[in-house]
């Protein structure tokens, strides 16, 4: 059992510069077609600053920690034994390239199922940019198997 | 980009479908690389064998972002306020992944047009990978 005492432990804030070539790469591998994801022209055109980041872009930022595990690892978690179960992003404003956003997260829930057999962890996040604007938050939920 | 006109659609009226794959190896190790999720479930067949899979698993988040596709396709980005997901199925490599979506209830709330959809995302044989939800709003 994962120690419940833990609901509510922040996690230290962390940066994360958003370029183009990090937009241009996610978009390419999501599929992506639109060119305000991939030129700047077209962005621009469609009233965009820059490349506009994809709706589901702001995962890169937590994986671009040095150990993006370690916080699982802290609680005894291996890779291999945990599974998404759920995810939500409310948005208040685009992120584009050239944005620094910083990711402020908690674990905000630890619950379990099935007798105990399933254990979810729950943590939230907000994502500010460089002028103090929330960009978005997010909802990760993960199943430990 | 076509624009599927939200603003005078009904509830129950479909979003334009959006079929991907068959989902292969290179486009988990591509995934992997550019969202920072080398989690080897993903990418190291041996390792996902270990972890009891028969195979590597697609990232949640690809199919997710399949889904969000799909939303982009039809409505501006900026008027998508909320984006939620369930994974109820894992995605596995050789599948084909088919993303809908419907109306599921209009609103006018101070003058605003607030749209809910629901999504579910489902591979050839019909087996749920992803339900999930997303608010759309013509207030930028």
């Amino acid at each position: 059992m994962i120690d419940r005492s833990l609901i509510g432990k922040t996690y230290p804030p962390f940066h994360s510069e958003v370029t183009e070539e990090k937009i241009r790469l996610f978009a390419k591998a999501t599929g992506q077609i639109n060119p305000i994801y991939f030129d700047i022209e077209s962005a621009k055109k469609e009233g965009h600053p820059s490349l506009l980041a994809p709706l589901t872009f702001l995962i890169t930022v937590s994986y671009e920690q040095k150990d993006p595990y370690q916080y699982l690892k802290d609680l005894d978690i291996e890779l291999g034994q945990f599974l998404h179960a759920n995810q939500e992003y409310t948005y208040f404003s685009p992120v584009y390239a050239g944005d620094r956003i910083k990711m402020v997260s908690k674990l905000s829930d630890i619950f379990d199922k099935a007798g105990g057999r399933l254990q979810f962890l729950v943590f939230e996040a907000k994502y500010t940019n460089q002028d103090k604007v929330i960009v978005a938050k997010s909802k990760t939920t993960l199943v430990v198997r | 980009m076509s624009v599927w006109d939200y603003s005078t659609a009904k509830k129950g009226d479909p979003l334009p479908t959006l079929t991907v794959g068959p989902i292969n190896q290179d486009d988990l190790v591509l995934y992997a690389n550019a969202s920072g999720d080398q989690n080897p479930i993903h990418i190291d067949q041996n390792f996902a064998k270990k972890s009891g899979l028969p195979d590597v698993i697609a990232h949640g988040m690809l199919i997710m972002s399949y889904l969000g596709r799909l939303l982009t396709n039809s409505v501006p980005q900026s008027q998508i306020k909320n984006f939620s997901v369930q994974f109820s199925n894992m995605t596995h490599v050789n599948q084909k992944i088919i993303c809908t979506g419907k109306v599921l209830e209009k609103n006018s709330v101070e003058g605003k047009e607030i749209v809910t959809v629901s999504l579910k995302v489902e591979d050839q044989q019909g087996e749920k990978k992803i339900i999930g939800k997303a608010t759309i709003s013509s207030d930028i």
